[in-house]
């Protein structure tokens, strides 16, 4: 379980921002999150109030938006959408893919903060 | 004093730290013509034993050495030091994966200039791990005959974030009625044209392909340093 310290991180990093911008209040932190990060989303929402606990971030919310798995088909020429990460192949042709293009992320992209 | 909640753009990286710290130790890997090698499996599959083996027959013509991860135990350091080559064990504590930053930190007062193959056995896991840079040029995920053949499909992001898989523990392969294809096709299914070895550290069986490819490589990084 390295969930606790990737929310431990969100938080550290949202508190920076908000300090940043003068110790504004954030009540949500938008998240998004690749189906290939390693990170397992429901993991993640239940850590995170705990990352929370007597930090500027306590009662935020954490809003996660999934993203699937893009790959590049030699064939087709084209980035395609997996069917499911237990099949690397393009879901048009079958020709097998490993090169993603998508789906690795673990980024803050943006913040809903009270002034 | 405006009520309203407003929406600011941030777009950071989470592991953005990690990310760096691997890439400065992948710079520093290269300057030296280092070939840094991570083993990832779940706990037990054979890494340890694996290691011993490969550092024992290196030994006498490279430059190798090791660091080894694990939660609570000097245990298999001091195992893999019995191959008399440099071992450094990293105790994670609670920490269930390596980072970049121990990687980092375990190589303190290292000169890369010295050796030619570093070797870095991370925490038994199939999960954590996967997440986490560690500036390595080959990960190696192994499979032992003894865990199923379906474990690629449980812990596919593992597998497609390794470049090579290793089947250990093959002298067992019959006791256990190991199915090769269907683990070879299941490794395909999550991570296309993936290399495999098989191998047994007991036996030493398989074990000369496996060095052939990664003599192979050292070239490679040899080259690439020498530019
Ligand atoms: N028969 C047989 N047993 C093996 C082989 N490799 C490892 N083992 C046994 O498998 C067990 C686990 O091996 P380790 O090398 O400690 O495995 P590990 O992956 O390093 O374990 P952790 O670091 O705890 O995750 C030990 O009892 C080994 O003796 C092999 O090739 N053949
Ligand atoms: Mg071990
Ligand atoms: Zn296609």
């Amino acid at each position: 379980m390295h969930e606790l310290s990737i929310a431990m991180s969100i938080v550290e990093m949202a508190q920076e921002e908000a300090e940043r911008r003068g110790g504004v209040q954030v009540q949500i932190v938008h998240l998004r999150l690749g189906r290939l990060s390693g990170v397992v989303k429901e993991a993640l929402l239940s850590s995170y109030e705990m990352a929370c606990a007597s930090t500027l971030l306590e009662g935020s919310q954490l809003m996660i938006e999934e993203v699937p798995v893009e790959v590049f088909c030699p064939r087709c020429e084209a980035p395609r959408l997996v069917r499911s990460i237990q099949w690397f192949r393009c879901p048009e042709c079958d020709t097998p893919t490993s090169t993603v293009i998508r789906g690795k992320e673990l980024e803050v992209v943006a913040l809903e903060i009270k002034e | 004093m405006n009520a309203e909640p407003r929406l600011v753009e941030v777009r950071k990286n989470v592991l953005k730290q990690n990310d760096v710290t691997a890439r400065a130790l992948r710079g520093r890997f290269r300057d030296a013509g280092v070939l840094a090698v991570s083993l990832v499996s779940s706990p037990g599959s054979g890494k340890t034993a694996f290691l011993e083996k490969t550092l024992t027959l290196l030994y006498s013509r490279y430059r190798v050495a090791a660091l080894v991860g694990d939660l609570a135990t000097e245990n298999d350091a001091a195992r893999l030091a019995r191959s008399q080559v440099p071992v450094k064990q990293i105790v994670t504590g609670t920490v269930c994966h390596l980072d970049a930053a121990m990687v980092q930190h375990a190589l303190e007062g290292w000169d890369l200039n010295t050796l030619d193959i570093l070797f870095i056995e991370n925490v038994g896991n199939l999960v954590c791990p996967s997440s986490y840079d560690l500036g390595e040029d080959l990960r190696l995920v192994l499979l032992s005959v003894t865990e199923g053949e379906d474990k690629p499909l449980k812990y596919p992001t593992i597998f497609n974030s390794a470049d090579v898989a290793v089947i250990t523990k093959i002298d067992l392969a019959a006791a256990v009625e190991f199915d090769e294809a269907a683990a070879k096709r299941n490794i395909q299914a999550v991570r296309p044209g993936m290399e495999v070895f098989k191998t047994s550290a007991k036996t030493g069986e398989g074990m000369a392909e496996y060095l052939e490819f990664i003599e192979r490589r050292r070239v490679h990084s040899r080259a690439a340093a020498a530019v």
